[in-house]
């Protein structure tokens, strides 16, 4: 922490958000917002002057509660930057008649009431996304009495109690009487692993943070009875089934069932019903107190994040990487890496590797002056063009620039097209090509599909990103679908003109799909509303022509619901199955007219 | 690697001539679609030079092959039937520019995830399939023109958002190496969970 703190090229703003991402790989323009301090930064020596003096009393997030700070305070004791920091919600204000005593206090003169927020504007090139982990609240779900039995902890309360820095100076002691606890007991898997409370994943971390814990304990307090209520124990890692072994050697008890039902004693103490699962009885156990091991959640602003820089979460709500395997630290969107429980549930040791993994990737990009552009980006052609201005209307990257009042053609800065093919697919006049995917590229794909017994088949378009990427999930999960669709690839759905529809239509396709990211999700910010509406537009002509409109479909699925592809293969082949071929037939002359 | 891109424009659609690799994958694909019966399908098809199914394409023998048949025989456009493009379509264009051919000239169709591993039970069905989604790919790779990449600028400083262990790592290395950081904490310090944690395991140490 400190070397980050000294490093001569590390900046550090805390306090602080990100409020706005723009630009691309190599040129990223970053917003963001500093609250104010209130106190200076590099003058401040921590001499704790000021907050001696404050009269505001409020517990101290970082102890969890568990002590209290003054409104003015020191984050903790080894916090970088050690300055001193004001929350102006808590201060008595900057009325000196109100209080004002830590200005007088601090002999530096380094509080300021004035200071107000700033807002600052970076230019990067690439981007660690390492905003780590929220902790399970067991409020949520009221597990085991927690915040009702005061007795009952979560292992972050845990840790602050046995640390030598915490409120009790690492004497572990029960809440309601302040005495040395004789028992304990340790709850698993708490908002983790299971279906029906909390999240379905394992939680990585909670088992070895437990053994952690009762070893900690035995070595304090060898007589105090320990025991630990779990699912299974997950001991995988590097030295870890070595811990475990040595938390029983010194008679840490090891129960198998989860406690069903905790009820407070009159003493305070806890009595616990638990289910043997390996005797088969149920059993009660009388303990002083009880920690809950909870589990990891993504942290606060993931979602946030996502949207601002058009990245993808698994069905977890962490950030989902470009390739499982291959890509562990990628994000997607190019120049976005991720490092740590951003990415996903994982110990200290896993979280520093994947950052240095994530650094290395970042420097091989950075490590150029220079980095090569998006090939794939679009063209106009100014003899077609009718300066309508409608391609410069739907860039989500304002990267056209037309000006129909004055008739100058439509132009692209090519260097701020990201490649969606939206303007191409809404151009009504075909003045815009888009490379890679241009209309007769696609077009011929079609005809090449179509072109026997197209009955058969099912015309899907599937972007790169969600759709698409959710289709090659499906298959590495080996799930089993009918073999009717054939997908064609585009960037994003935005690219799919209503012109490869009504081709489609022509062709003897029975069932056209149109499938993208979720509103929200689009990695081209938000090209996907363009689609949406194209796609509601088909449908009404196609109904006033007399076609089945349920015959387009529009499907939203994301990178990580390989599930959820498989069933919209299945509906879209039960939806087949109900075009006749004599429906083909009319559809086919009625379009040829 | 990086390859840099070679600029050679290749003839325009009408005199393309296509080199068709169906990739068994060793049996992933192989023991669900009939990749000779596709090769071999392709063979008929106008402007294919060569259609042939392939052990694994992506190996160093199976791209030296396929390099050694661009210049051998002419090739100026590549479809390979294979594995995911969102795995291998980096591979394969460097390929095509170590052979001299705009990487853009290259069609992949997705064989595996999208066709073997998820219709296993239904040969027949995934043959036909494979045939048409690589049949799609040549129809395409026809239209195929060469692409270059422009150079853009690239500002040599990174962002760090979350100043939790992670994200300290992430900035501490790339500063040593050289690059500037920024670093966005919304606390007011940087630490996360960590600097909250007593001893930690494995090493049962403490932790700042
Ligand atoms: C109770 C408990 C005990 C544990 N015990 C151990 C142990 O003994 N051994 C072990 O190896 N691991 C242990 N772990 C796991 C360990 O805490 C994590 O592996 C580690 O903290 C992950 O680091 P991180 O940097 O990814 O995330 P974090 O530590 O969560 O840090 C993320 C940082 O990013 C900041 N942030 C978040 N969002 C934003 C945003 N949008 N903008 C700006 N800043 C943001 C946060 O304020 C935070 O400072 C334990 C975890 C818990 C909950
Ligand atoms: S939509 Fe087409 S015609 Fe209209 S301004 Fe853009 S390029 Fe020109
Ligand atoms: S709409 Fe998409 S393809 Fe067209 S200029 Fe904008 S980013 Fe490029
Ligand atoms: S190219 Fe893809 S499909 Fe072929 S062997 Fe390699 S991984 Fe398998």
């Amino acid at each position: 922490m400190t070397d980050a703190g000294r490093h001569p090229r590390i900046t550090i703003h805390t306090l602080s958000d990100v409020l706005e991402i723009k630009g691309n790989v190599g040129n990223f323009d970053v917003q963001i917002v500093k609250k104010a301090r209130y106190v200076d930064e590099k003058a401040c020596t921590a001499c704790g002057d000021c907050a001696k003096v404050c009269p505001v009393v409020r517990p101290d997030e970082f102890n969890l509660g568990l002590s209290s700070r003054r409104a003015i305070y020191s984050p903790f004791p080894q916090a970088v930057p050690s300055a001193y920091v004001l929350n102006p919600h808590e201060c008595l204000g900057n009325n000196p008649v109100v209080c004002s005593k830590c200005l007088e206090a601090c002999e530096k003169k380094c509080i300021d009431f004035h200071m107000s927020d700033q807002t600052l504007n970076e230019r990067v090139g690439t981007i660690v996304v390492a905003t780590g982990l929220a902790p399970h609240d067991p409020r949520v779900l009221d597990e085991y009495g927690y915040t009702r039995y005061e007795n009952v902890l979560t292992s972050l309360e845990f840790e602050r109690l046995v640390n030598a820095g915490g409120p009790t100076q690492g004497h572990l002691l029960r809440p309601t009487d302040r005495q040395q606890p004789k028992s304990v007991g340790f709850i698993q898997c708490v908002g983790s692993r299971s279906a029906r409370r909390g999240k379905a994943y394992c939680s990585n971390i909670c088992c070895m943070n437990t053994i952690k814990s009762t070893l900690v304990l035995k070595e304090h307090y060898p007589d105090m009875a320990v025991k630990v209520f779990y699912i299974d124990i997950r001991a995988f890692g590097k030295g870890f089934e070595d811990l475990y072994t040595r938390s029983r050697r010194q008679g840490v008890h090891y129960v198998r069932g989860l406690p069903g039902h905790v009820e407070e004693l009159p003493d305070g103490r806890l009595r616990v019903a638990v289910e043997n699962a390996s005797g088969g009885t149920l059993d009660y156990y009388e303990l002083d107190m009880l920690v809950l091991a909870i589990g990891i959640e993504p942290a606060a602003g993931t979602h946030k994040l996502q949207e601002m820089l058009g990245l993808q979460l698994t069905s977890d709500g962490f950030f989902l990487e470009a390739h499982p395997k291959l890509q562990p630290v990628d994000a997607a969107t190019r120049g976005v890496f991720y490092a740590g429980c951003a990415e996903g549930p994982k110990d200290i040791k896993e979280s520093v590797t994947q950052a240095s993994a994530a650094a290395v990737r970042a420097i091989r990009l950075m490590q150029s002056n220079t980095i090569a552009a998006e090939a794939i980006t679009s063209e106009i052609d100014p003899e077609l063009c009718k300066a309508c201005g409608k391609c410069a209307q739907v860039c989500p990257y304002h990267a056209i620039t037309v000006d129909p009042k004055k008739k100058t053609p439509a132009q692209v800065v090519t260097a701020a097209c990201s490649g969606c093919g939206t303007c191409a697919a809404e151009c009504a006049f075909g003045a815009i090509t888009m490379n890679h995917f241009t209309d007769r590229q696609i077009v011929d794909q079609i005809d090449a599909m179509l072109e026997d017994r197209p009955s058969e088949k099912i015309l899907t378009f599937a972007c790169n990103w969600c759709s698409y990427a959710g289709a090659d999930y499906a298959g590495v999960s080996r799930l089993q679908y009918p073999p009717n669709a054939r997908l064609i690839r585009t960037m994003c759905s935005g690219r799919v003109d209503e012109q490869f529809i009504w081709h489609g239509f022509k062709k003897g396709a029975p069932v056209i799909l149109v499938s993208g990211c979720h509103i929200g999700d689009c990695h081209y910010i938000n090209a996907n509303h363009w689609t949406v509406k194209r796609v509601e537009k088909v449908r009404q002509k196609m109904e006033k022509r007399g076609l089945r409109p349920e015959r387009l479909q529009l499907e939203w699925i994301s990178a990580a619901e390989g599930v959820r592809f498989a069933e919209v293969m299945t509906r879209m082949e039960q939806l087949r199955r109900t075009v006749t071929d004599k429906e083909i037939a009319e559809t086919i002359d009625l379009l040829e007219k | 690697m990086t390859t840099p891109v070679p600029t050679t424009s290749t003839t325009a659609a009408g005199d393309a001539r296509i080199g068709v690799y169906v990739c068994r994958c060793g049996l992933n694909i192989a023991q669900t679609v009939d990749c000779d019966a596709v090769a071999a399908a392709m063979a008929k098809q106008p402007d294919v030079a060569v259609a042939k199914s392939i052990g694994y394409a992506c190996s160093e023998p199976g791209q030296r092959e396929i390099r050694e048949e661009i210049e051998t025989l002419g090739l100026n456009r590549v479809v390979i039937g294979s594995c995911s493009p969102r795995l291998h379509e980096p591979t394969f264009r460097q390929m095509l520019a170590a052979a001299g051919l705009n990487p853009y000239l290259l069609e992949m169709a997705n064989l595996r995830e999208q066709c073997s591993w998820v219709h296993m039970q239904n040969r027949e069905g995934a043959t036909a399939k494979a045939r048409d989604l690589v049949k799609m790919a040549v129809a395409r790779s026809r239209r195929l023109q060469p692409l270059d990449e422009a150079r853009l600028p690239m500002t040599q400083r990174a962002l760090v958002i979350g100043g939790g262990v992670a994200g300290i790592q992430a900035a501490l290395d790339m500063a040593d190496n050289g690059y500037e950081v920024v670093m966005v904490e919304r606390q007011p310090s940087i630490g996360g969970v960590m600097a909250q944690l007593d001893k930690t395991f494995p090493t049962m140490d403490c932790s700042i």
